[in-house]
């Protein structure tokens, strides 16, 4: 599988990472690098081994059901660019 | 040829735990803005997700519930897209191996029942709240509601009409709220539905649907659901055809409208989270949380109608909700189970029919079921006509006196079934009506009527209606 420039925009759209021009012919190629590794990775047969969903072979510690954290905006809202009435405010999003 | 319509719904449960799904900040609803959203729901830099042990409770219990599978082991996810009340950037959820699959919710429209399979049922985090007014042109968010844990519950397209939707979204309602997972409040979002709907001729291939995003009523989704299907009829009959999308229902205009959306907005990318390690449900937990169940609605239904003699309908509206059926409960209880008729009478009757008014519900009763019992004693043992019984219910409404028995001696409303005080009655009303009494022997029947009326006013409302009409009649032939 390899990658075209307009799926390199596409997935840097999405990402909401700005590749500029010149950058997207560099970027589409270092993506199909390592998308070749990958096909070869995708040569050994796993036939009936289980794909694992995590890198660490380990299963998720749970916590108990108990509010734990105290109220800190004042800490949080003072590295916020905008906030009114206790609330962030971003640019219009509308929908 | 006609039209049928195709129907499943998506709905969001909030799980009432304590704290957040994957922090330690609180839940509760209407705090100040932000003031419960710590560095993990506002995604600080180096934050990490611990998940909440009694989200998963929940979600087993559930599980449990539905007759689903629990998963010995599933995984969360990351939904990505960006806007501004989910600050990650992406919504914890689960695609893949989700906790629930399977089940289903018998429901009842009319006569017919019909299951309802579920797909799967999925933890996810819920996100901010955007709020657009107020702000010189800036939108406000407030993150408290981010990282709240739902339950997405998503059935098979199973149903075919909006009283069918709502018919199955009212059992998942009693459901969540009978097992105690959510608190089902509709107006706090603690609950909503989104709708896929489409239509198609009658057996022919699926149709395009259409998503109907966040009704958060029962009116709202059955008014919405039934306006889509006939749009979509509509559009296809003028000889276009219909395109996916998301749609939002406005109570106001009653329509449906599509939802401005950007292009890739559904390209979530989803993959593993690698921030969370495989979820791992032992049997010996899912043991543990069946042992805690309550008894389930449908098999209450089945034992209510079993032991009391209740028909289906019956037990079905007394099993509405977990709160309406231990009211009832309680009140056979000490009522005696001989009386558990009348009991149910009452309860989907006079108090319920009350509790409306008041706008009140099964979970906050003024009048306490012991209390009703008695009333209802004091029917079964005859000292309590059904007009009687109706006015010491309001004055113990009211909150006067301490029982009914202390309301009866107190208004002295003690029903007269003395058969010779009733007698000493007739007597004198035969005597002053000579009238009546021809008419009725020549053959009148309201005279009779009209007699029995006489002898109710002359006990003050108080004698026992059948034995005056026995007595009255054994009289008027003798």
């Amino acid at each position: 599988m390899s990658l075209t420039l307009d799926d390199v925009r596409r997935i840097a759209r999405l990402a909401r990472l700005d590749v500029s021009a010149a950058e997207v012919d560099t970027t589409r190629d270092q993506l199909n690098g390592i998308l070749s590794f990958i096909e070869q990775l995708q040569s050994v047969d796993t036939t009936g081994i289980e794909p694992m969903a995590h890198a660490v072979d380990v299963v998720q510690r749970l916590r108990p059901d108990v509010a734990t954290e105290p109220d800190r905006r004042e800490a949080f809202q003072a590295i916020a660019p905008e906030t009114e009435a206790g609330l962030y405010l971003v640019p219009k999003v509308i929908e | 040829m006609s039209w049928e319509a195709v129907i499943g719904l998506e709905t969001h449960a909030q799980l009432r735990t304590q704290s957040k799904i994957f922090s330690g900040a609180a839940t509760a609803f209407g705090a100040e803005p932000n003031r419960q959203a710590c560095a993990v729901d506002i995604a600080l830099p180096g934050v990490l997700p611990v998940l909440n042990r009694e989200a998963v409770a929940c979600a087993i219990k559930f599980g449990l519930a539905v007759g689903a599978a629990i998963a010995p082991r599933s995984i969360f996810a990351r939904k990505n897209y960006f806007y501004p009340d989910l600050p990650k950037g992406y919504q914890i959820s689960q695609f893949e191996l989700p906790v629930v699959s399977g089940g289903g919710l018998t429901i009842r429209v009319g006569e017919q029942e019909k299951f309802v399979h579920l797909t799967r049922a999925h933890l996810e985090e819920d996100a901010g709240k955007s709020l657009h007014e107020d702000f010189h042109g800036k939108t406000g968010i407030d993150l408290n509601r981010a990282g709240t844990p739902l339950l997405e519950i998503v059935t098979e397209p199973d149903m075919c009409s909006s009283a069918e939707a709502v018919a199955y979204a009212k059992a998942l309602h009693s459901l969540v709220t009978w097992i105690g997972i959510c608190d089902g409040n509709m107006q706090e979002g603690s609950f909503r539905c989104d709708a896929n709907v489409s239509v198609r001729r009658v057996g022919a291939p699926l149709g395009t649907r259409r998503e109907i995003k966040n009704l958060n009523s029962f009116r709202f989704l059955q008014a919405a659901i039934d306006y889509e299907i006939q749009w979509q009829i509509n559009e296809i009959e003028e000889g276009r055809k219909i395109q996916q999308a998301t749609v939002l229902w406005n109570p106001d205009s009653g329509e449906t409208r599509a939802m401005r959306s950007k292009e890739d907005a559904h390209d979530y990318r989803y993959f593993p989270d690698p921030d969370l390690l495989p979820l791992e449900i032992a049997p010996a937990w899912i043991d543990e949380v069946k042992a805690s169940l309550p008894e389930l609605p449908q098999a209450m239904k089945a034992r209510l109608a079993s032991d009391h003699g209740l028909s289906p309908y019956d037990a079905a509206t007394l099993t509405a909700t977990r709160a309406t059926a231990n009211y009832f409960e309680d009140c056979v209880a000490a009522a005696g189970r001989e009386n558990a008729k009348t009991c149910a009478n009452w309860v989907m009757g006079e108090l319920s029919a009350r509790l409306n008014r008041e706008d009140l519900d099964f979970v906050a009763v003024p009048l306490a079921p012991t209390l009703l019992a008695g009333i209802v004693r004091r029917i079964a043992d005859n000292t309590l006509s059904n007009k009687l019984a109706r006015e010491v219910f309001d004055a113990l409404w009211a909150g006067e006196g301490k029982d009914a028995d202390a309301v009866i001696e107190a208004r002295g409303l003690k029903q007269i079934s003395d058969s010779g005080a009733i007698e000493a009655l007739i007597d004198a009303v035969l005597a002053a009506n000579p009238k009546s009494v021809e008419e009725f022997r020549a053959g009148k029947d309201k005279a009779f009527n009209a007699l029995v009326g006489q002898v109710m006013k002359a006990a003050g409302g108080k004698a026992n209606p059948r034995q005056v009409n026995d007595l009255l009649r054994r009289k008027l032939a003798g």
